[in-house]
């Protein structure tokens, strides 16, 4: 029976990770799944899932890509019978956002999926089989931020963060209708379920102007400088707003955060100390995860001696 | 020196300064002039309209017109504004340096992104919105 009431459904979801949780967002998916199983979360991964269409094939090909976020919602919904698929990755959720509404206005989206489906031997996915959520979602629609309060073990108390949502959480605007939605949903303009989970843990989030600031995310291997100088930017700014950690939710984001830090460095001479951790793994230690559980030893920037210094390992 | 390298000399030494509340009114004027820089390379006269009470966001949504991927530094924009309110409207907090330290690095960053993508024009088109779906859409990202 299907149920309306966010909690309860979304106690187990399908679970997209998608191509870069198994790459170099490996952290991200070790500690959303340790995550989900420290609050009492189900994931049922997505069987024989494939690539979501990414940035590549939506740029060469759209309608294929739109196929292709049809086919992991159509195994979930038609397969699993599950009826909301989780996706931690930005790129992901936004693709199956997308696809979602391109076949729920486009007919010829519509024709093109229908098509393609027949051919490749799986039932056609309809507009609104399965609700696409996002990590944060999931958390906040769940456990809440009262819940997450009540299973502190080790408090994100003195630990001051800055929250990067990336573009593609909340761009463009109109594949989102539930953001915008009034009390209680997420902002477009300034997204804070972030922050409100990560405060629930006990940190203090600082103000940051560049939450949903554009990083070159796309340009970080074809036009590394402007990436380099973009992420720079944010990096700078974050510090500057008194940020020892800037909390990422997307796998692209995280790496080119990463990458450019050090990047930076070696090109522009500029040297930042500010560490990127998954909000995963922050939740995760502050509910008495060790470090190694959420992955932290998977991320490029070393937080090890911070972590420990705050009282989280 | 062009003007565009002439916005972000001027950028770096506000930056290294600091910025101080009295330098609202420029950095705001600097993301204006980084703003008119898009609008002239796309063969367009700068407009000198109000959007929301800012020309700032008028001149966003003139250089977002047909492209929509230039909705990347909206938000941008939109936080310059607000920092421009912040520390022009009276205010008991004791915030006003820092707003001004946060402004320019806002500034900052829609400079960067603009000459990025005078020099990247697809900057901003792949990540942040999918473009077949924002073809159908208004400069604010609006179904239509």
């Amino acid at each position: 029976m299907k149920t309306t009431d966010k909690k309860e459904k979304y106690k187990e979801v399908a679970y997209y990770p998608g191509c870069a949780l198994e790459g170099s967002g490996h952290a991200y998916n070790r500690s959303t799944k340790a995550l989900g199983e420290k609050l009492g979360l189900k994931l049922k991964e997505v069987e024989n899932w494939n690539c979501c269409g990414a940035m590549e094939v939506k740029n060469i090909d759209p309608k294929l890509q739109t196929y292709l976020s049809s086919r992991v919602m159509s195994t979930a919904a038609n397969k699993m019978k599950m009826d909301v698929v989780m996706a931690p990755c930005n790129g992901c959720y936004h693709n199956l956002k997308k696809a979602e509404y391109d076949l729920e206005n486009d007919e010829e989206s519509k024709e093109v999926v229908d098509r393609l489906s027949r051919k490749a031997g799986h039932e056609t996915y309809q507009a609104g089989q399965v609700e696409t959520i996002h990590a944060l979602d999931w958390i906040k629609d769940t456990i809440g931020e009262e819940g997450l309060k009540e299973r502190v073990k080790n408090s994100l108390d003195g630990v001051k963060i800055a929250n990067y949502y990336g573009c593609m959480y909340t761009r463009p605007r109109h594949i989102f209708p539930e953001k915008d939605a009034g009390p209680g949903s997420e902002s477009t303009s300034k997204p804070h379920f972030m922050d409100d989970l990560l405060e629930a843990a006990g940190a203090e989030n600082v103000d940051f102007p560049l939450k949903t600031a554009c990083c070159g995310g796309a340009h970080t291997l074809s036009d590394s400088d402007t990436s380099t100088r973009l992420v720079t930017n944010i990096l700078q700014t974050a510090e500057a707003a008194g940020a020892e950690v800037i909390a990422t939710e997307c796998p692209t984001c995280h790496s080119g955060l990463e990458m450019h830090q050090i990047r930076a460095e070696k090109t522009l001479g500029i040297k930042t100390n500010v560490k990127i951790i998954y909000f995963t793994q922050l939740l995760g230690m502050a509910m008495g995860l060790k470090p190694k559980q959420v992955g932290l030893h998977e991320n490029i920037s070393d937080s090890f001696d911070f972590v420990k210094k705050k009282g989280l390992a | 020196m062009t003007d565009l390298e002439q916005i972000g000399s001027r950028l770096d030494a506000l930056i290294a300064a600091p910025p101080v509340p009295a330098d609202a009114a420029e950095l705001l004027e600097l993301g204006e002039k980084a703003l008119e820089q898009w609008v002239l390379a796309r063969g367009k006269e700068p407009t000198e309209d109000l959007r929301e009470g800012f020309r700032l966001l008028a001149l966003h949504r003139q250089g977002a017109d047909k492209d929509p991927s230039f909705n990347a530094c909206r938000e941008t924009c939109r936080e310059l504004v607000y920092h421009y309110n912040l520390l022009t409207q009276p205010s008991e907090d004791d915030k006003s340096e820092q707003h001004a330290r946060m402004m320019g690095w806002v500034a900052n960053h829609l400079f960067l992104f603009i000459s990025g993508k005078m020099e990247t024009e697809q900057l901003g088109v792949f990540c942040c919105a999918s473009k077949p779906v924002r073809e159908t859409v208004d400069a604010n990202g609006n179904a239509q």
